[in-house]
């Protein structure tokens, strides 16, 4: 008897003091238009394309991040300029597919797509959702300051020849260690 | 025109007052709900989103008021309008303040068990009409909870009745005058809240519509303003009850004389209200047989023991 009244009726009065007591908790809500949360710097957000140190586009058109990209929402076309640096034609990403996995990101072997604590992408037009490469590139190097692909790789492109990148030794001259 | 019982001042004035009063109750609500559980609520719509009721209202007329082709028309139309209908005509017998009501009936207890009984049909009816299992199987529950709970509704208010010696409720209201009637009739105060909402059926003894269980339960296929009546006649059934508790057990418009009955009034009723929704904050929904069987074996036997000791001790007093 005595347990069944403590487990109803003063429990019920327990509970409803404890959720009564709540009143004078500071709610939890961020009122998000007028106070901005804080975004941490590794936020998956809207996606960019990265320009090396000298101002070059990085995207070499490898089409790794199209492969990567779980919802297939990366177009791209590969084209190459007269010094022989690849770039892409046209760079499309469907934002209104886009889950913002960052796997395009983890993929890209020149740190040219990533992401940004940005998320306020809203659209009345789905087709706005769509945004290509001139909406894509920025002018900076986003989040690694110092990287540039072609002086680290091993492709001859105008300006600098074979064994010219970062701890690239010269090719060894085959024929010449001919006897 | 004067303040007095039945003038049409009265009338006019009860009637927009209430009806204002359960639609912010809406907000109300959803803004105690929120705060009891760490969140702000409704807070854009005009000052504190005291305007939110217009925008919902807004909303509520503009949506498609559909019909189900499978559905009894004269039924599924008529079922909204009873239950807004008899509990505006409970308030009829509601005694405000001193001057303030419609009427002064000598059977007014009588008058608003019967009419609270009556919202009962609607339920049904929207329940039966819809021809939707869900909104059946709302309905069947409703109508079993509301039958069993009617029965010590009336008998936990015969205790006051036995002690006022009326069925009038504004002489209820005056025979408090020396002492509440929560006091001597605390049991009955208690069975009566109980048994108030189960009758508004509000948390948690929403059984009728439980969301999580049947859909929404009777009014699954309600929709615009239908749907909205329904809604706001569960909040004019909620400031109906807490005004009756008011009137019954905590002496209606009495109150130290330094505001007047009206504010005592109001004040009074806004607690009980307040508690309603805490109630919604707090407590789980108990399941159906349990709510059944607790009505008729725990609450039946106590409100009559009540009864019968209220009467014997009344009789040794003479
Ligand atoms: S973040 Fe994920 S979904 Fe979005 S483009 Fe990159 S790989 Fe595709
Ligand atoms: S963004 Fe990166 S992964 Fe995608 S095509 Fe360009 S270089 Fe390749």
């Amino acid at each position: 008897m005595f347990t069944l009244f403590k487990d109803t009726l003063v429990s019920q009065v327990v509970t409803l003091w404890k959720v009564f007591a709540k009143i004078l908790v500071k709610a939890d809500t961020v009122q998000y238009p007028e106070e901005q949360p804080y975004m941490f710097p590794r936020w998956r957000g809207r996606i960019i394309l990265s320009r090396d140190p000298d101002g070059e586009e990085r995207c070499v058109a490898c089409n790794l991040c199209a492969v990567a990209c779980p919802v297939d929402c990366i177009a791209l076309q590969k084209t190459e300029d007269e010094e022989g640096r690849w770039y892409p034609e046209f760079f499309r990403i469907n934002f209104s597919r886009c889950i913002m996995c960052g796997f395009c990101e983890e993929a890209c072997p020149t740190n040219a797509i990533q992401l940004t604590p940005d998320f306020e992408m809203a659209e009345y037009v789905r087709q706005d959702m769509v945004w290509e490469k001139e909406d894509l590139l920025i002018s900076g190097t986003g989040k690694y300051h110092d990287y540039s692909f072609y002086n680290v790789c091993g492709k001859k492109i105008g300006g600098k020849d074979k064994g010219e990148a970062q701890n690239e030794a010269v090719p060894v001259n085959v024929r010449s260690l001919l006897p | 025109m004067t303040w007095e019982v039945g003038s049409p001042l009265s009338i006019i004035s009860i009637l927009a007052v209430v009806i204002v009063v359960a639609a912010m109750l809406i907000w109300v609500e959803r803004r105690l709900l929120s705060f009891w559980q760490e969140r702000l609520g409704p807070n854009r719509v005009g000052y504190f989103g005291l305007l939110q009721v217009v925008a919902d209202m807004i909303k509520i007329f503009y949506k498609e008021d559909w019909i189900p082709p499978f559905a009894d028309k004269f039924g599924f139309v008529l079922a909204p309008a009873i239950i807004m209908m008899v509990i505006l005509l409970s308030f009829a017998v509601v005694p405000f303040a001193p001057g303030v009501g419609v009427i002064d009936s000598n059977i007014g207890v009588l008058f608003m068990l019967a009419m609270a009984s009556l919202g009962a049909y609607s339920v049904m009816l929207g329940g039966l009409s819809s021809n939707n299992k869900y909104a059946l199987l709302g309905a069947l529950r409703a109508t079993a909870q509301m039958v069993s709970y009617e029965v010590f509704m009336g008998i936990s208010l015969l205790g006051v009745v036995a002690l006022s010696g009326s069925f009038n409720l504004r002489e209820i209201v005056l025979a408090q005058q020396d002492g509440w009637y929560v006091i001597p009739q605390f049991v009955g105060f208690v069975i009566f809240l109980i048994a108030g909402i189960a009758e508004s059926h509000r948390l948690p003894f929403d059984i009728p519509e439980a969301e999580q269980e049947i859909c929404a339960g009777y009014h699954t296929e309600y929709s615009g303003m239908k749907f909205g009546m329904f809604f706001v006649g569960e909040y004019l059934g909620l400031v109906l009850i807490s005004s009756l508790i008011t009137v019954l057990f905590f002496g209606g418009w009495l109150g130290p004389a330094f505001l007047p009955p009206i504010i005592w009034f109001s004040i009074k009723v806004f607690c009980f209200i307040g508690f309603f929704i805490l109630l919604r904050a707090a407590v789980p929904r108990p399941r159906y047989d349990q709510l059944m069987s607790y009505g008729w074996l725990v609450l039946l036997p106590i409100s009559l023991i009540n009864l019968l000791v209220t009467a014997a001790i009344i009789l040794s007093m003479q």
